[in-house]
């Protein structure tokens, strides 16, 4: 590009950070650094447990303590609400019902956390002083907590107001799939149950919502990673006016899928700003962040497999059981995701997974990275090593058996999607991911080192996993790019961002298409009154997306700057390029119009025409409207060392082929996929939300609920391939939950390895040091037997 | 989670410190806070009052005394750590103190805070068990001592009296010829221990064990000391099968357990965590390192 039309040669470099001088300074500011005349701040009553009737709630005591300036319950809020419920459900054919949130429990509560009432003081501790003095009388009704046993005949009803518990059910469908086991040389059968876990980004959800009486305007501070949606969100169940409502993201502690979802507190905080005529402050806490915040993951799965003699697929069928929790804010994304993941870059010629959501008493599931997609993974790459053992087949061999090849591009897989399109694989080359990633951990000679470490008593074993990701998730984002007289770039974008990198991303592609440093640009993200309309963060997409959009949008006005500098300039559109900011007449160096001298032009003059008969303003907009999901892949390697004694599991290396298409900045697709790759080791060795049999959360803190740590995440080598996507000018891919969708198999793979020739059969997530003592001890006692 | 309203002390001296913890109603003594800060902000404990000890200067020292240490009870986990003089006179302490939670939490968290809130998977009570340590208390009656074995009462309740205040901790140094290892088995390197294991011996000039002490912690509310295996090593040659008899009998100590860590999985942890810690303390008493 930089030969015939100028530009810059930002693209595809790890250049630093636009957000990083003021995050590292201490200047950047989160949601609970603002600040106000006359805000409050505000805790919730929530519910103590899982289910139960709310027989009455006596506020007079709380109402009464100094400093308090309001006690809401549903039917106070309810006077500036349209609707009882906030409408989120994804429409879905699946589902047989919609459980929306409400905004504060009306009569019945379903899990513990819950909110019931607001409570409105002069500071939080305060708040919390007058929560404790709320009477809740519930009455408690049975409770539904594993998912399997809700679906049970006789079962309690997780929610009086549903018929059952059976929320929805969808299935994936396609092929011969009796043919394909009758004729089956071997079939293995397995059942795996994956535990419930969160994204649990450092800093906790919050909002800020302010009315202002003079402009009634709305503004909702949220740290959210979809402000345009709860924006979208506030004027259905607030009935006011777009013009009305501003939603503001501030700097973003992390995301993760939490603050996707729409929260009860997001409306419940601004409903209770516009009672009390007065700004509110609502910052999650730590237990309010285990017990109110959305997690998934949660999956049973019984499923069996076909195969040929020679290792190769014949077809998958089984049953898929999803724990919904409360709501169903999602739909039935999630298992649809896992479901259809499960087939990664595998030829299956059949395929029949039957998906029953279950409502239960626990928190509300929705996506948390990698959405349902490193379950259905981990259940193939089990069923894969599961088959190589008993066929003797290497694990690489078996994978390389069953791959798709990279001349079957683009490769359709007949499974509808949630936008009505098939499943189509746009591009990749798998076996070579594959290949590398052997090449790379030293797969050839591991044997030798095996062997070698078990001579002095030590366990260690190698794992792998191939696994692709759906990214780029439509249907659009939006991106304008406008240059004012001050010559400042100015950049916004409906896409938002939680520290991944998103105002750089945007920097760096429209700094290739101006010649500028990406440090000079100003992006706004995450502001809707900057952008009219826009999506935000979910599904890997916002490089694909906004960036896209960017792109089209930075060219527009190049080319409007090159139209206005041809008249300044007396020169043929055709012989300008874009040169360090300046447009140019190609072959002769200093002869140009800046980009700030041509938005100058542009501004106008009172009674002048503007150059070259153009619209006013050095500005362009773009929408990126996807045309299909890009397919990401990779392909992962562990090595750990098991302890056979106490169970314990220590990752020594871990290796990642990583393909999604061409990368923008490298530097940050790294740190996405060692993000992504930490929360996978988080999901295989070590979080667990646990629940004891009346709903009650066992793990609401962080000494309980074990996050990996510093101590316990591995050192990555990542290497990269670059299949561009045909599917957008860019040619990017997604990066932000690959690294998660790996990570369990490829480490439950080498767990299993090292220790050989024990028949070690994982089959639950996480795997806890006591689960596999108990699988070791077991199969020590099977191979004693004669 | 902000923690309740309460009154703040910080006495100078000890004697004030004991008559504010002996006059005030609902009053707890502040130590470090690594404990009892976030049991308040999760609204779990609910002083009216907080004495907090960090002014009281006495309180603050490691010394070395003619039979071992005396280490005030206000010494933070990250001055044991760094002190010369315990990893001289007692290395289990120091091998056990970098154990404890995080620097950042040693840097504020305190020997007698460990002490006194007696979590059962805390190392520094496991310590103070297989070392006999013997505990200073000061209070309205004026101060005795309390062997540590008698310190625990229950989960979380340390043998103290309304008023009564932890001031020193006395250790007696490792003898010639000993060996110790702490070893803790948990999820991440910083968490409290599911099972811990501290062990010292003691060898002869014959080769034979003249000493022995082995505690366990995270098996109960509060550290249990191994005295039959102990028994059985003394006069014992330092072996491979000493080590598995005194480990079979840690599989078989009686055990809590819950649901995530069932009592046989830490009775299994507790006879390797033995017999490993038995292996690495003979080897630093200068036993042959094959066993």
């Amino acid at each position: 590009m930089n030969e015939r039309h100028g530009g810059g040669d930002w693209i595809g470099r790890s250049a630093a950070r636009v957000e990083d001088q003021v995050l590292l300074r201490g200047g950047a500011r989160f949601l609970d650094d603002i600040v106000m005349p006359d805000l409050a701040e505000a805790t919730f009553v929530r519910s103590p447990l899982a289910h139960g009737v709310i027989r009455s709630i006596n506020c007079d005591a709380a109402r009464a303590l100094p400093g308090v300036h309001a006690v809401y319950v549903f039917a106070d809020l309810r006077r500036v609400l349209t609707q009882d419920a906030i409408p989120l459900a994804l429409p879905a054919g699946g589902l047989r019902f919609d459980v929306d949130p409400t905004c504060l429990a009306i009569d019945e509560v379903c899990y513990v956390g819950e909110p019931v009432a607001i409570v409105v003081a002069t500071t939080r501790r305060i708040a919390e002083d007058a929560a404790a003095l709320v009477e809740l009388d519930i009455e408690a009704l049975p409770v539904v907590v594993d998912p399997v046993e809700g679906l049970q005949p006789g079962a309690p009803e997780a929610r009086l107001t549903c018929p059952d518990n059976l929320v929805a059910r969808t299935k994936v469908d396609y092929g011969d799939v009796e043919g394909a086991f009758e004729g089956a040389a071997h079939v293995v059968r397995e059942t795996f149950r994956l535990n419930k876990g969160g994204g649990h980004p450092m800093e906790p959800r919050g909002v800020v919502a302010r009315h202002d009486e003079l402009t009634d305007q709305l503004t909702l501070w949220n740290s959210t990673q979809m402000p345009h949606r709860a924006k979208a969100m506030l004027v259905a169940t607030l009935g006011l006016s777009e013009r009305q409502v501003r939603v503001v993201t501030p700097e973003v502690g992390g995301g993760f899928g939490t603050k996707a979802v729409f929260h009860p507190e997001e409306l419940a905080t601004p409903a209770a700003a516009l009672l009390l005529k007065r700004p509110i402050k609502w910052v999650e806490d730590r237990f309010e962040s285990f017990t109110a915040s959305i997690g998934e993951r949660e999956q049973i799965w019984t499923v069996e497999a076909a195969f040929e003699a020679d290792g190769r697929l014949r077809g998958i069928r089984g049953t898929l059981v999803y724990d919904h929790g409360a709501a169903t804010p999602y739909g039935i994304a999630l298992p649809f995701n896992a479901a259809t993941n499960l087939i990664g870059p595998y030829i299956l010629p059949a395929y029949r997974m039957l998906i029953d959501l279950c409502l239960t008493n626990k928190t509300p599931a929705a996506p948390t990275r990698g959405a349902g997609r490193p379950q259905g993974t981990f259940v193939m790459e089990r069923l894969l090593d599961r088959m190589a053992l008993r066929l003797a087949l290497p694990r690489d061999e078996i994978r390389r058996r069953n791959m798709i090849a990279p001349g079957q591009m683009p490769y359709t897989i007949p499974v509808k999607q949630r936008d009505g399109s098939m499943m189509v694989y746009d591009s990749g080359d798998y076996p070579q991911s594959q290949a590398l990633a052997l090449k790379a951990a030293g797969w050839a000679d591991f044997p030798q080192r095996q062997k070698a470490a078990r001579e002095q008593g030590r366990f260690i074993g190698l794992g792998l996993a191939n696994y692709v990701e759906a990214t780029g998730r439509g249907p659009f984002e939006s991106v304008s790019v406008s240059i004012g007289p001050s010559g400042q770039v100015v950049v916004s974008s409906g896409a938002t961002a939680q520290g991944q990198g998103v105002k750089t991303m945007l920097a760096q592609v429209v700094a290739q298409v101006l010649d500028v440093a990406p440090q000079s640009i100003h992006v706004v993200v995450g502001d809707t009154s900057a952008t009219p309309a826009g999506l935000g963060a979910y599904a890997s997409r916002q490089a694909v997306t906004a960036g896209n959009a960017a792109f089209a949008a930075a060219t527009l006005l190049a080319n409007k700057a090159k139209i206005a500098a041809a008249e300044l300039l007396e020169a043929s559109v055709e012989d300008l390029v874009i040169r360090e900011g300046v447009v140019e007449v190609k072959g002769v160096p200093g002869h140009g119009a800046s980009l700030t001298q041509i938005a100058r032009a542009l501004a106008g003059t009172p009674g002048f025409a503007l150059p070259g008969n153009l619209p006013p303003g050095l500005s362009a907009a773009s929408d990126f409207m996807t045309s299909g999901l890009s397919y990401t892949n990779g392909c992962h390697l562990a090595e750990v060392e098991v302890d056979p004694d106490t169970g314990g599991v220590k990752i020594l290396r871990y290796v990642v082929v990583h393909d999604c298409g061409r990368m923008i900045n490298p530097m940050m697709v790294e740190g996405q996929i060692l993000g992504g790759v930490i929360h996978g080791v988080g999901m295989t060795l070590f979080e667990w939300m646990r629940y004891d049999r009346e709903g009650q959360p066992l793990t609401a803190t962080l000494a309980d609920y074990l996050l990996p740590t510093s101590d316990v995440a591995p050192r990555l080598e990542i290497h990269h391939l670059e299949s561009p996507t045909p599917l957008n000018p860019l040619g990017v891919k997604g990066a932000a939950e690959s690294g998660t969708i790996g990570a369990p198999a490829t480490i439950v793979s080498a767990i299993e390895d090292a220790l050989r020739p024990l028949d070690i059969r994982v089959t639950q997530l996480p795997v806890t040091p006591p689960q596999l003592r108990k699988l070791i001890r077991d199969a020590q006692s099977s191979e004693l037997r004669p | 989670m902000k923690a309740p309203p309460f009154h703040y002390h910080a006495p100078d001296d000890l004697a004030s410190a004991v008559a504010l913890l002996a006059t005030l109603e609902n009053a707890r003594v502040l130590a470090g806070g690594q404990s009892l800060m976030p049991m308040m902000n999760l609204r779990l404990a609910g002083p009216d009052h907080l004495i907090d000890l960090g002014r009281i200067a006495d309180l603050r020292r490691i010394e070395e005394t003619p039979q071992g240490l005396r280490i005030g009870a206000m010494t933070t986990q990250r001055a044991l750590e760094k002190s010369d003089l315990v990893r001289r006179l007692c290395p289990l302490l120091a091998e056990a103190v970098a154990l404890v939670g995080h620097q950042q939490t040693r840097n504020r968290g305190t020997l007698g805070g460990s002490l006194c809130h007696l979590d059962p998977g805390a190392e520094l009570p496991v310590v103070a068990a297989a070392l006999d340590a013997v505990l200073h208390v000061a209070g309205p009656a004026g101060a005795r001592r309390i062997a540590f074995r008698d310190f625990p009462l229950d989960y979380l309740t340390p043998s103290l009296a309304p008023g009564e205040v932890l001031t020193h901790v006395d250790i007696a140094r490792a003898p010639a010829n000993s060996g110790a290892a702490f070893l803790e088995f948990n999820r991440r390197p910083a968490d409290f221990a599911i099972v811990s294991a501290a062990a010292t011996l003691t060898l002869g000039v014959d080769g034979r064990i003249t000493q022995a002490a082995i505690a366990l912690g995270g098996v109960s509310h509060a550290p249990v000391r191994l005295a039959q295996a102990e028994a059985g090593l003394i006069g014992a040659r330092a072996s491979v099968s000493a080590w598995e008899s005194a480990a079979h009998l840690a599989a078989q100590s009686p055990c809590d357990g819950d649901e995530l860590y069932p009592a046989d999985y830490r009775q299994e942890l507790s006879g390797v965590l033995v017999r490993r810690a038995l292996a690495i303390a003979c080897q630093r008493a200068g036993g042959a390192a094959h066993v």
